[in-house]
């Protein structure tokens, strides 16, 4: 499945913060977003996912291909780690949660509460979902914070599997994951102020 | 869905609060009643049923804030809207793990709740079908409320302004079916209107509460 | 011109811009033809009308009543109209003007519940009853105050138009069926409409006229206040608008 975004102009708080942004992400590859804070990532990523409408351009192929992950992990603290994924698996509809908690090493915490996890414990929670949506494109926010270096390891490693196995995923991030990715720099796409005399809908 | 509505369940039954607190509040309210308006039998046997049906709305009120707010706060709500349910679903789902844990032990509890305030005896059948009716609809259209101020600091005065005038229709005719069968009284006609309101509200509210849940989570 | 010019015609004034420029030369005929006829309305119904052979001068408060309580009504219906016109074309202006008459329509409700009061106390012997279009009232009063509550609570402009847009047309729905289940609840003392088609049942003529000035004369003043209003909420939205653009440039 190809992500394909067309001149997207995105906005936060009815203000534009990126216009004429452009890219194509093919099944196997990752694209990694780079940009200042605010520059407007998370709202990029939030658009791609669905959540929220572009002011205007196209988005396809997203949409029941996508699986998002942002900056809180929907992790219920009573549930343990086990009943976690297995809800989200059984939401998707896909198979055993066995492969996910392997490849994030959660296997001795599994009967754990999850409100007893370290912030690294149930971010690699959180990341573990990804596995068990059975979805072919993962949209990821800043996807290692508070991972230590072997987290980030089996993280990268995650991903490498999912891009093997005909995946893509479309990060924002800072750290060097060493994946094989492309990178974008959104910095250059950051929308300018519109004209100050067109005083229409959007006031101003 | 099954699988939302059991994590929903399990999770009130975890917290603690879910069952109890709402339970809780309903018997407080029914024995504060008597303390502000006197031991009369007679009177309290008049004003049972609304005082009834009144404190199973207060109490359906009282939890309605965590109702999305706990999903909202940690991303489940972000998460659930990528998911391949639909909205409508969720809130649906929602509002009836809400019932089930807020709604249906008020129906249960409510007759011995009579007891307290000498509810006359035909009224008893009467009380528990109109909350069994009733109570569905207030969980749906709280649910609504929940969606429109989930992503509110501080939603809960807001919220029970805004599910409040709402309510009114169903208290309404929920409460007159109680008091009709209290005093013995032919009860069809609000117990059709009843009927209606719920039936229609199940059916429709559910889409504007994902519309506004959708514009809530942009 | 065909319709769907016209149409397009009225559209144009969707533009903050253009609505300011064209209220800013009409306004001020609304404001003085409000006065005057709100100022002859009163006077003539209060020194010109004789005293009805029931109610005594007590009847006189009709003039602010019964403008009042219609205004409340068709403020929310004003509300309702414009808050579809969000939903479906996306006009600022219109999302606006819902808001600015908001508080203008709760104004009227508590006006016609209080003048109301006023007149029941001689008339029924009480300040208050439970009668169905009092209740109603009062209830429309809190679903103004929601309404209102619900856009202040709100930052993003954007998501609370489209929220206060939602919950005015499902209050809309609730407001009706409430109307009819308190109907059903009570019987009331309230006697019929004031104004009606049917010759038998409204007020006679000599009350009549003074009546339809100073319903015209409140019509007036709810216009020039909503234009004036929205006005006042167009500029703050554009005080935001610049001070966001501000921040992004920054």
């Amino acid at each position: 499945m190809t992500l394909t975004v067309t001149d997207l102009v995105i906005a936060r708080g009815g203000v534009p913060v990126l216009e004429g942004l452009s890219f194509t992400l093919n099944p196997g590859r990752a694209l990694v977003l780079r940009g200042p804070n605010g520059i407007g990532k998370t709202t990029l990523l939030r658009c791609v996912a669905g959540l929220q409408p572009p002011v205007s351009g196209r988005i396809e192929g997203a949409g029941d291909t996508i699986a998002y992950a942002g900056h809180s992990d929907g992790i219920k603290p009573t549930l343990t780690v086990a009943e976690n994924l297995t809800f989200w698996a059984r939401v998707f509809g896909a198979g055993s949660i066995g492969p996910a908690l392997d490849a994030y090493e959660l296997n001795d915490l599994t009967d754990r509460h999850a409100g007893n996890l370290s912030a690294g414990q149930k971010r690699r929670l959180g990341l573990a979902r990804l596995l068990v949506t059975g979805r072919p494109i993962w949209v990821l926010d800043e996807p290692t914070v508070s991972l230590d270096r072997s987290a980030v390891e089996m993280f990268a490693g995650a991903v490498r599997a999912h891009l093997a196995q005909g995946g893509s995923a479309l990060i924002a991030t800072h750290i060097e994951l060493g994946l094989e990715a492309e990178l974008l720099e959104v910095g250059p796409y950051k929308a300018r102020p519109a004209p100050l005399d067109d005083f229409d809908g959007g006031f101003l | 869905m099954i699988a939302l509505l059991l994590r929903d369940l399990k999770l009130s039954l975890r917290a603690g609060g879910g069952f109890g607190l709402g339970l809780a509040f309903f018997l407080i309210v029914t024995t504060l009643v008597p303390f502000s308006v006197g031991p009369q039998s007679a009177l309290l046997a008049t004003i049972a049923p609304g005082v009834l049906w009144l404190g199973a709305l207060l109490a359906c009120l009282l939890s309605l804030d965590r109702l999305l707010a706990l999903d909202w706060e940690d991303g489940s709500l972000d998460l659930l809207a990528t998911a391949p349910l639909p909205l409508e679903g969720v809130v649906s789902i929602k509002a009836l793990a809400h019932w089930i844990t807020t709604g249906l032990p008020l129906v249960l509890a409510a007759p011995v709740l009579g007891v307290l305030l000498n509810l006359p005896a035909p009224g008893y059948g009467w009380l528990v079908v109109s909350l069994i009716l009733g109570t569905p609809a207030l969980s749906v259209i709280g649910t609504f409320g929940a969606a429109l101020t989930v992503g509110l600091k501080r939603g809960g005065l807001l919220l029970s302004l805004l599910v409040l005038p709402l309510y009114v229709p169903t208290l309404i005719f929920g409460a007159e079916v109680a008091r009709r069968g209290a005093a013995g009284m032919e009860t069809a006609t609000p117990l059709l209107m009843l009927s209606g309101i719920s039936a229609a509200v199940i059916a429709l509210l559910p889409f504007a509460s994902a519309t506004v849940l959708r514009i809530n989570l942009r | 011109m065909s319709l769907s010019q016209k149409m397009n015609a009225l559209w144009a004034y969707a533009n903050p811009k253009k609505f300011l420029a064209t209220t800013e030369r009409v306004l001020p005929f609304f404001w003085a033809s409000a006065a005057v006829a709100i100022v002859v309305g009163l006077a003539w119904g209060f020194f010109f009308t004789p005293d009805d052979y029931r109610q005594g001068s007590t009847v006189k408060i009709i003039y602010l009543h019964v403008p009042s309580a219609m205004l409340a009504i068709n403020a929310w219906l004003m509300m309702l109209v414009t808050s579809l016109v969000w939903l479906v074309r996306r006009h600022h202006v219109s999302a606006l003007a819902a808001r600015a008459a908001a508080p203008i329509g709760a104004t009227m409700t508590v006006i016609a519940l209080l003048t109301g009061a006023i007149w029941g106390q001689p008339m029924w012997g009480t300040w208050w009853a439970w009668d169905p279009r009092l209740t109603s009232f009062l209830i429309l009063f809190l679903f103004y105050l929601g309404y209102i509550a619900l856009w202040e609570a709100i930052e993003d402009p954007e998501t609370a138009a489209d929220l206060t847009s939602v919950l005015c047309i499902v209050g809309s729905v609730f407001a009706v069926l409430s109307r009819y289940a308190v109907n059903f609840w009570n019987q009331g003392l309230h006697q019929g409409a004031s104004l009606s088609l049917d010759k038998e049942e409204h007020v006679a003529d000599v009350f009549y006229y003074p009546l339809l000035v100073s319903i015209a004369g409140f019509i007036l003043l709810f216009i020039a206040l909503v234009l004036y209003r929205t006005g006042t909420e167009i500029r703050a939205r554009r005080i935001r608008a610049l001070m966001a653009r501000e921040r992004v440039a920054a």
